[in-house]
C-alpha cells in the first residue's frame, strides 16, 4: 500500500491547536508529526520530508506585539529559505486561525488581521460559503465552523479585492446560514472586509482561515446536533483535512 | 541609549503602541527592529518622532510601573534576540507602553479623569501630554521606568529575645521592623504563635534570622496550613476538616468498596479520580479573592495560571483540559466610594470595575493557555462590595501509568537536585498567603499584586506535560503558589527529610532583592522539581530548546532541616517538624445562634406575568453570555455540552466535554452555591449546594454513582465565634449530604477572612464581610457523551413532567430577594427521597428516552420553565395545578426553590417507556411544549402569558448592556 502524506504541524510558545489538528489529519489519513519550531530550526532540512504544512492555532507570543507577528519573526529569520524552498514543490499549507495570522506575516498569504469590530474576544459558530479554488476546498459549498479569536477582522485593499476575486483567492466569506439563522446571529462576527473568512495563495495550495474546522470534524461539535443527534460522527470540517489528503493520493 | 518606536494602525486610530529600547544598536538596527514591529498591511512606525495624526488634544501613555510584569515587553525583546540572533544579557531592555489618543478638545481635569478610568495606578503608570507639548518634543520623554531598589542591609536579625508581648504582637500583626524604620507587611502570625516561635529561638540561644521568621510566616499562614479547619473546636477534637471532610471521604470509599473511583485525594496539588483504564482526571478549584480587590486583572489571571499550575503539579504532571470559574461581586450600579484609608487616599476600586477587570484576566489567562473554559457563574450582592470572591479552577487528564509507575505518586530522593523552572523572580506577590490571611486594610502590600504570564507558562506547561514527564527525568514536582519556593521546597523536603538551599542561584527579574523577598516572592509561572544528577544535563538541554528557564537552586537532604545559604554564609536553618509541625493548636469556640428573619405577606394575585419578567431579569438570575461567549471553551476540539445552549442560548447548569477525542466517555462538570440561604441557615446552604450540583450532574447526563464533589469555603472574620458556629453547621451539613449521596470530597479550600476594614467618603469605619459563601464543584464521568442532554425544549408536542415534591420554600431564595424580603423556610434536603428520584432520570436518560431536562434552581419551577422555552425559542402551555408537595398557593407553586426537583420534556413516542420508570416517584405531567412561540402557566385560571420572544430579550438584557 502506498505510503500516508506526512503532514507537519508546527507548535511552540503559545500555539495550542496542535494536537486537535494532528487527530483531524490522521483521521483524514495522513500521518502528522508535531514539531516544535525550535526543533526546525535545529534542523531545517526535515521540512523536506514533508507534502504538509500546518500552522495551528493557538496564541503564540500572548498576541504580543501583534498577533502573529512574533512567531512569524522567528519563523522568517531562521527558516525563510526553507520556506521558499517548500513552497515551490507540490505541497500544501494551511494556517488556521492564530496560524492565519501567522501566515499572513509571513507573508505567504495577502492582506492583515486585526482587532474585531467590538474590541473582545469571539468565540461563535459561523456559516461559510466557499468562493475561492483550491485543492483544499474540494467538493465544499458550504459549512459552519466555529471562531475564536480577537484578531479575526480581515484587512485588504481594494485594488487586491479585486484581483483576489478574479484569480478565486477568496476561500470562504462569512454568510447568513443555518447557525447564524438558528441562534440569530449576525453573518461576520469580526467586521472582516468584504466578509472574508479564508484567503488563499500560491494557486490555492496556501490555505489561510479564521474558523476552527478542527473544531468542527465531529458532528457533535455543532450547536445543532442536539437537534437530530442520530446523524454521522464525521462533522463538516473534516472534509478540509481529506482533500489535502486525497491532493496526494490522487 | 534610548531610543522610543512608535507603531499606529493605519486609517483611524485612536491609541499608538510604544515601544522604550535602552540599547547600544546603530540607527539601522533600530529601523530593523521598527519594521519587524509593524505589519506593513495594517501598521506605519516611526521612530522618536510622534506619528502624525492630524489633530488631537491629549495623549495619554498608560504603561507598567517598574517591575511589573510587562510581557509586551519581554516578546519584544525575544523577537529583537532573534532579528539580530544575538542573546541579551542585559545590553538592551524595552518597555511596552499604549497611548492613548483624545481627539476632542478636553480640558486638564476631564483628561485626567480619562486617565484614571484607563489605569490602575496600584501597578500602572500613567502620563499626559497635551498637542502643544508634542509639537515642542516632538514625542513622549526618552525615560525608562526601571527598578531602582535601595541597597539595604541583605540580612538582619530579629531580636525577639527580648521583645515583650507587645512587640511580638505587632511583628505579627504589622511585619519585621526595617532599619529604615518602615514595617515589612503582615506577618499574620497571632501572639501565641510569635510566643512559640520566641521560645524555641531561645532554646537554640540566638535570634532569629529576618528569613526564617518570613519562611515560618509562610508555612504557619491560615492560607497554607488551614488552621482553622485544623485546629479542635468545640468538642470535635480532630477539627473540622479532619472529622467531616476527609472523614466523609474515607467513610464513602470505604463503602463503595470495590466501585470506590477515588484515586489521589487531599494529599496532592488537585484531587485524581479514574476516568477510564488509561487515564486519570484531576480538578482543583483555588479562590483569588484579596488580590482581585486590589488589582482584578492581575489577581484574576493569577488565579487561573496558577490553578492551571495545580494541574501540572498533580503527581507527576497531569495536562490542563478544562478550566471553571465563579464570581461573586458587589452590584455594578453601585456608586458608593469606600477608602482602605483614614486619610482618603486609596480609594477601593468600584465594583463594575472589578467586574470588569476580573472577567478580562480569566479571558486572557484561559484563552492564551489553549484550556477551554467551561463552566462558570454570577453572583451579586452588596456584600461582596469589600472582597469580591474569584473562583478558578482546572480539570486535569493524566494516563494512570508514566513509564511503568503509578503517575500519581512522586518522591524526592535524597541527593536530588532542587530546580526550579519557568519564569523569573521579583517583587510582585512578596506576603501574598499572609495577606490574604487577614483582612483587606491600609497595610495591605501593594507588591502582594502580581500579572500572570499566560505565554511563559504555556512554555513550561507544554515542556513538561507533553515532553519531559514521559522521558521520566524527575522524582517529583509541585508548583509555586503562596509562599513562592519557601512552601513549595520545604512541602517536597518533606518527601525525603530536608533540603539545603543556595539562594544567590535564583534568576531574578532585576537585581537588588533581599534573600528573605526571593525567598517568599510568588512571582507566577515556576515549577519546582526534583531531578536526579544523572538526568540534569538531557532536562536543562530540552528546556534551553523550548524557552524556558531551568535553574539549579539546591539539591534536597535527609538532614531534617531546611538550611539556606546565600553567598556561602547560612541564613537560615530550621528544623523540618519544627517548621512544619510546631504551629501551636488552639481550641476553637462557637456560640450557636438563630436568627429570626420578617417574612412578605403573599397577597394571591390573579397574574403573575410582570413577577416572572422582573425576576426572569434579575442579575443572578439572567444570562451572562457576554461572558462565557469571550471565554474559548471549544479549543481542545472537546465540547460536547457547550456554556451556551440552544437556539436561545442559555447558560447551562453543566458542561459535557471529552478530553480523549477517541474515546465515547464524557466529563460532566458543573458547581452551585446559595449564599442567601446561609442568612437563615448555613446548614442548608451547604445540603442544597451538593444536592444542586449533583440534580445538574444527572440533568446533563452524569452518574450518581459516579460524582466526586469539591468544597471552596469563602469566610469572613472566622475569628468570630458566630461565624466558626456557622462554618460547623455547614461543614456538618456537607458530611451529612455527601455521606448520602455516597459522592466523595476530592480536593477543596478555604479562605477565612474575606473581610474588608477601610472609611467612608466621610471618613468614618466602615467594615464590609462577604456572606458566608460555600462553592459545591462536581464532576462526573459519563460512560457515552452522546447520551448527554441538554437543557432547553426542543419540539412543540414534547410532554414536560416535573419531578420532585414542591413546598413552601421561598426563604432565601431570588424571589424573597426581589421582594425586599429573607423570610425564614429555607429549601431542605431529603437525601433519601433525592436519590430515588435522580436514579430514575439517570434511568430514563440512559435508554435515551429525554428530549431535555433542566434542574430547578434559582427562581423555582417558573425561572425553569422560562429558560427551557427561550432555550429552545419555542413556548409551553403548562398547568401546575397539581404538583407533587404541599405548596400552598399559586405564588408558592411558581417561585418556591424546594430541591430534588427536575422539569424534562419527553417526545410521544418515548412518554409510555418514561413514564413506566419514574412512576414510583414524586411527579406531575404538566403541559406540553407549544407549536407557536407562546408561554402560558395557569393554576385554576391563567398566572403567566408571555411569549419565548420576550423571555428572550428579558433573559440577555442584563449581559447584552455589558457587551
Amino acid at each position: 500500500m502506498k505510503q500516508k502524506p506526512k503532514i507537519i504541524i508546527m507548535s511552540g510558545y503559545g500555539l495550542n491547536c496542535e494536537e486537535e489538528t494532528k487527530f483531524a489529519f490522521e483521521w483524514a489519513g495522513g500521518q502528522a508529526d508535531i514539531v516544535h519550531l525550535n526543533d526546525l530550526i535545529s534542523k531545517p532540512k526535515i521540512l523536506k520530508d514533508y507534502q504538509v504544512l500546518a500552522f495551528p492555532g493557538g496564541f503564540s507570543y500572548g498576541d504580543d506585539t501583534g498577533s502573529g507577528k512574533a512567531y512569524a519573526n522567528k519563523f522568517k529569520n531562521h527558516l525563510a529559505k526553507e520556506l521558499q524552498e517548500f513552497l515551490s514543490r507540490d505541497t500544501l499549507v494551511i494556517g488556521i486561525c492564530n496560524g492565519f495570522q501567522i501566515a499572513t506575516n509571513l507573508g505567504i498569504l495577502p492582506g492583515g488581521l486585526t482587532f474585531n469590530k467590538n474590541g473582545k474576544y469571539i468565540d461563535r459558530w459561523v456559516d461559510l460559503k466557499v468562493t475561492g479554488e483550491s485543492p483544499w476546498l474540494m467538493g465544499i459549498k458550504k459549512l459552519s465552523l466555529p471562531i475564536a479569536h480577537g484578531e479575526g477582522h480581515y484587512v485588504i485593499s481594494a485594488h487586491e479585492y479585486a484581483k483576489m476575486q478574479k484569480s478565486k483567492q477568496i476561500a470562504f466569506v462569512y454568510e447568513k446560514g443555518n447557525i447564524c439563522k438558528f441562534q440569530n446571529l449576525e453573518k461576520n462576527p469580526n467586521g472582516s472586509d468584504y466578509d472574508i473568512a479564508g484567503v488563499l495563495s500560491y494557486n490555492g495550495r496556501v490555505l489561510g482561515l479564521m474558523p476552527h474546522p478542527e473544531r468542527g470534524m465531529f458532528s457533535h461539535q455543532s450547536p445543532l446536533w442536539y437537534i437530530n443527534k442520530k446523524g454521522a460522527r464525521e462533522g463538516q470540517g473534516l472534509q478540509i483535512f481529506r482533500n489535502a489528503i486525497k491532493y496526494f493520493n490522487k | 541609549m534610548i531610543s522610543r518606536i512608535y507603531v499606529i494602525s493605519k486609517g483611524k486610530a485612536n491609541f499608538v503602541d510604544s515601544y522604550l529600547i535602552t540599547h547600544k544598536f546603530s540607527n539601522e538596527k533600530i529601523q530593523k527592529i521598527a519594521k519587524a514591529l509593524t505589519n506593513p498591511v495594517l501598521e506605519d512606525f516611526s521612530i522618536n518622532k510622534f506619528p502624525k495624526i492630524i489633530k488631537f488634544s491629549y495623549v495619554i501613555e498608560i504603561g507598567y510601573k517598574p517591575g511589573v510584569t510587562d510581557n509586551v515587553g519581554h516578546t519584544t525583546e525575544e523577537t529583537i534576540c532573534d532579528l539580530f540572533h544575538m542573546k541579551n544579557d542585559g545590553q538592551f531592555a524595552v518597555y511596552a507602553s499604549k497611548i492613548f489618543i483624545i481627539s476632542k478638545s478636553s480640558k486638564p481635569e476631564e483628561v485626567k479623569k480619562i486617565a484614571l478610568s484607563l489605569h490602575n495606578p496600584l501597578i500602572e503608570r500613567s502620563y499626559i501630554a497635551s498637542f502643544s507639548e508634542i509639537q515642542k518634543t516632538k514625542g513622549l520623554p526618552l525615560k525608562a521606568p526601571q527598578v531602582i531598589l535601595e541597597k539595604t542591609l541583605p540580612v538582619i536579625e530579629v531580636p525577639l529575645k527580648n521583645f515583650t508581648d507587645e512587640e511580638l504582637e505587632n511583628t505579627g500583626k504589622l511585619g519585621i521592623l526595617d532599619r529604615n524604620g518602615s514595617r515589612r507587611g503582615p506577618l499574620a502570625l497571632d501572639l501565641p504563635s510569635m510566643q512559640v516561635i520566641k521560645e524555641h529561638f531561645l532554646g537554640l540561644k540566638r535570634n532569629p534570622i529576618d528569613i526564617e521568621l518570613e519562611a515560618l510566616a509562610q508555612t504557619w499562614s491560615e492560607h497554607c496550613k488551614h488552621t482553622i479547619f485544623a485546629n479542635p473546636i468545640d468538642d470535635i477534637k480532630d477539627g473540622l476538616y479532619k472529622t467531616y471532610i476527609k472523614g466523609a471521604t474515607n467513610l464513602i470509599r470505604k463503602q463503595k468498596g470495590k466501585k470506590d473511583f477515588c484515586v489521589s485525594v487531599f494529599s496532592d496539588n488537585s484531587g485524581g479520580i479514574i476516568f477510564d483504564n488509561d487515564y486519570l482526571i484531576t480538578h482543583k478549584v483555588e479562590t483569588h479573592n484579596s488580590p482581585s480587590a486590589l488589582d482584578p486583572f492581575g489577581g484574576a489571571i493569577t488565579g487561573i495560571v496558577g490553578v492551571n499550575r495545580d494541574t501540572i503539579g498533580f503527581g507527576m504532571g497531569a495536562k490542563p483540559v478544562a478550566n471553571v470559574y465563579g464570581f461573586c461581586f458587589g452590584n455594578p450600579e453601585d456608586k458608593r466610594k469606600f477608602y482602605r484609608d483614614k486619610s482618603l487616599t486609596q480609594l477601593m476600586l468600584p465594583p463594575k470595575r472589578i467586574m470588569d477587570g476580573v472577567v478580562k484576566g480569566i479571558n486572557s489567562g484561559g484563552n492564551c493557555s489553549g484550556i477551554p473554559t467551561l463552566n462558570g457563574f454570577l453572583k451579586f450582592d452588596d456584600r461582596y462590595r469589600g472582597k469580591p470572591l474569584v473562583f478558578a479552577g482546572t480539570i486535569g487528564l493524566i494516563p494512570r501509568k508514566i513509564n511503568g509507575k503509578l503517575s500519581h505518586l512522586k518522591k524526592a530522593k535524597v541527593g536530588d537536585y532542587i530546580v526550579v523552572a519557568g519564569g523569573r523572580v521579583g517583587l510582585d506577590g512578596i506576603h501574598g498567603a499572609t495577606f490574604s490571611s487577614v483582612a483587606t486594610d491600609s497595610n495591605s502590600p501593594a507588591a502582594a499584586v502580581q500579572i500572570g504570564d499566560p505565554i511563559t507558562q504555556k512554555k513550561l506547561s507544554d515542556a513538561i506535560v507533553k515532553e519531559v514527564r514521559d522521558l521520566g527525568l524527575y522524582n517529583s514536582i509541585t508548583d509555586n503558589g503562596a509562599g513562592g519556593i519557601s512552601c513549595s521546597i520545604a512541602e517536597m523536603a518533606k518527601e525525603c527529610g530536608g533540603a539545603k538551599v543556595d539562594l544567590e542561584k535564583v534568576p531574578l527579574k532585576y537585581p537588588g532583592l533581599r534573600p528573605w523577598e526571593i525567598w517568599i516572592s510568588e512571582s507566577q509561572e515556576r515549577m519546582t522539581l526534583s531531578i536526579p544528577k544523572s538526568k540534569w544535563k538531557i532536562f536543562k538541554n530540552l528546556m534551553d530548546s523550548r524557552g524556558v528557564e531551568a535553574t539549579i537552586v539546591g539539591t534536597f537532604t535527609d538532614s531534617e532541616k531546611c538550611i539556606v545559604e546565600y553567598k556561602g554564609k547560612k541564613i537560615m536553618d530550621i528544623d523540618m517538624d519544627f517548621l512544619h509541625d510546631g504551629l501551636p493548636k488552639h481550641q476553637l469556640l462557637t456560640s450557636p445562634f438563630i436568627e429570626k428573619h420578617s417574612e412578605p405577606v403573599l397577597n394571591n394575585k390573579k397574574s403573575y406575568t410582570a413577577e416572572l419578567e422582573r425576576l426572569l431579569g434579575q442579575k443572578n438570575i439572567s444570562g451572562f453570555s457576554f461572558v462565557s461567549g469571550q471565554y474559548d471553551h471549544e479549543v481542545q476540539a472537546s465540547s460536547v455540552l457547550k456554556p451556551l445552549s440552544g437556539q436561545g442560548r442559555i447558560n447551562t447548569d453543566a458542561q459535557v466535554f471529552n478530553p480523549v477525542l477517541n474515546s465515547k466517555k464524557g466529563i460532566v462538570v458543573t458547581s452551585s452555591t446559595y449564599p442567601s440561604y446561609g442568612d437563615i441557615s448555613t446548614y442548608d446552604m451547604a445540603s442544597c449546594a451538593i444536592d444542586t450540583a449533583i440534580r445538574n450532574t444527572i440533568s446533563a447526563g452524569g452518574k450518581l454513582s459516579n460524582i466526586a464533589i469539591l468544597d471552596n469555603f469563602c469566610w469572613c472574620s472566622s475569628n468570630d465565634p458566630k461565624r466558626l458556629y456557622q462554618l460547623t453547621e455547614a461543614v456538618k451539613a456537607c458530611y451529612d449530604t455527601a455521606v448520602g449521596f455516597g459522592t466523595p470530597f476530592i480536593s477543596g479550600k478555604d479562605s477565612m477572612f474575606n473581610d474588608f476594614k477601610g472609611y467612608d467618603e466621610k471618613g468614618n469605619p466602615v467594615a464590609i464581610s462577604v456572606p458566608p459563601t460555600l462553592l459545591i464543584s462536581a464532576l462526573s464521568v459519563m460512560p457515552n457523551f452522546n447520551k448527554t442532554v441538554s437543557p432547553e425544549f426542543k419540539s412543540s408536542g414534547d410532554v414536560i413532567y416535573i419531578l420532585g415534591e414542591t413546598y413552601d420554600e421561598l426563604g432565601g431564595g431570588e424571589y424573597f430577594k426581589m421582594l425586599g424580603y429573607v423570610g425564614n423556610a429555607v429549601p431542605k434536603v431529603d437525601v433519601r427521597k433525592h436519590i430515588k428520584i435522580y436514579k430514575a432520570l439517570e434511568q430514563t436518560i440512559e435508554k435515551e428516552l429525554v428530549a431535555s431536562a433542566i434542574s430547578i434552581n434559582s427562581g423555582g419551577l417558573a425561572i425553569a420553565l422560562a429558560k427551557a422555552s427561550l432555550g429552545g425559542m419555542i413556548g409551553c402551555n403548562v398547568s401546575i395545578k397539581n404538583l407533587p408537595g404541599t405548596a400552598s398557593s399559586p405564588e408558592v407553586k411558581l417561585f418556591s426553590e424546594s430541591q430534588g426537583r427536575i422539569l424534562v420534556s419527553v417526545s410521544h413516542k418515548n412518554v409510555s417507556a418514561f413514564e413506566k420508570i419514574i412512576k414510583n416517584i414524586p411527579h406531575a405531567k404538566i403541559g406540553k411544549v407549544s407549536k407557536d412561540k407562546n408561554f402560558v402557566i395557569t393554576d385554576k385560571m391563567k398566572l403567566a402569558e408571555l411569549n419565548a420572544k420576550k423571555l428572550h430579550t428579558i433573559y440577555h438584557n442584563f449581559s447584552n448592556k455589558n457587551k
